[in-house]
């Protein structure tokens, strides 16, 4: 494992040797670019999600009447918040990957680890919300409920249903890397107060 | 660890337990029955895959919060309680997430999809349903609290600077 960058404080009795591995500081960033093309990916597979079908409803004489039903993200509030999230989750990541290549001059007291752990933390929460709300309408969708008789969609507007599928999948992959990036980056805060702690200021 | 340390958590967590178990017991015994046109309707929780998953998370999460009040917070396991704790509030806040959408379509039900209400045939369930739903969410907040406070302690938050 390759290491640079050795710090032996000299003053103050206790000499403490930070460690801080350079080849490991690209683990975060690529999960980043990971997580934030999982989730821009939902975000616009879900919003673009519309389906229009056209049913022949009675016969006058020889001319049908047609009804057109249209299938639209919009008219599920679980969708649309489903939408707003991942939107949010991936427009966090997308700050995060430029915070970390072009923002060392953006630390404020030492708060920038402190604060990219709690911003991690709400966003792993919001997605988690969204997803999963979307994820189980999508399955009273695709179900139906026959004790409130309602009827399942997903038989008549499958693309429609096939779309939302794939957008909650990719949300769903997006919400786990998320998850281990907000693992690794509250045990970064950790090592951060290693290194700090036997610093006299 | 000395008392004074322990109980502010110890107060947090006994109010997740009650919140928890409120929102389980109400959800469980959420049941009603409605007359239309001769045809006999029941509704309970487990009609709905959504309140199942609900009830289950809450259950596991008063069973957990039980067993953690016993628990010294500063123990040598400090950051696998860290990790549970993460994993429990994650866990709650899908469910009431999850729970919220249906109750909304179950209460002003979908136009488009034609899906009637289903709030005015059985009012009791809805009520119950409310109620357990409300019990989640603070139970969902004070969860997010308790993370909080095991990270503080894991961390000590308060001397992060560089």
């Amino acid at each position: 494992m390759a290491s640079e960058g050795l710090e032996k404080p000299e003053v103050g009795g206790v000499e403490q040797v930070a460690v801080t591995t350079r080849s490991n500081d690209w683990i975060i960033p690529t999960l980043r670019v990971l997580a934030f093309f999982a989730l821009l990916s939902a975000t616009l597979v879900m919003a673009l999600n519309k389906q229009k079908k056209t049913l022949v409803v009675a016969t006058i004489g020889t001319t049908p009447i047609q009804v057109t039903l249209t299938a639209k993200f919009q008219h599920t509030p679980a969708f649309v918040f489903f939408v707003i999230v991942n939107a949010s989750g991936s427009l966090h990541n997308l700050l995060m990957l430029i915070v970390n290549f072009m923002g060392d001059k953006f630390d404020y007291k030492g708060l920038r680890p402190l604060a990219i752990a709690v911003l991690d933390m709400m966003n792993v929460a919001f997605v988690s919300g969204g997803a999963s709300a979307a994820a189980f309408m999508g399955q009273l969708g695709r179900d139906g409920n026959s004790h409130a008789r309602w009827n399942k969609i997903c038989d008549k507007f499958d693309s429609f249903c096939d779309r939302g599928s794939g957008a909650m999948l990719a949300s769903f992959i997006g919400l786990g890397l998320m998850i281990i990036i907000n693992i690794i980056s509250i045990n970064k805060l950790r090592n951060h107060k290693l290194v700090n702690s036997s610093i006299v200021p | 660890m000395s008392l004074a340390k322990r109980i502010p958590i110890f107060v947090l967590r006994l109010l997740a337990l009650g919140a928890a178990v409120t929102a389980t017991v109400i959800m469980v015994t959420s049941k009603d029955t409605a007359l239309v046109l001769n045809m006999k309707f029941e509704a309970k929780y487990t009609n709905s895959p959504t309140f199942k998953y609900f009830a289950l998370i809450n259950a596991i999460a008063s069973g957990y919060t039980l067993i953690m009040l016993f628990f010294p917070s500063k123990s040598s396991c400090g950051h696998l309680i860290l990790v549970f704790d993460l994993i429990m509030t994650l866990l709650l806040d899908s469910s009431i997430s999850a729970c919220l959408a249906i109750a909304q379509v179950g209460k002003k039900g979908n136009n488009h999809a034609g899906w009637l209400p289903i709030c005015g045939q059985v009012p009791k369930f809805c009520d119950h349903v409310t109620g357990a739903l409300v019990g989640g969410f603070v139970a969902a907040v004070i969860y997010f609290l308790i993370f909080l406070y095991s990270l503080h302690n894991f961390l000590n938050l308060f001397t992060l600077k560089s």
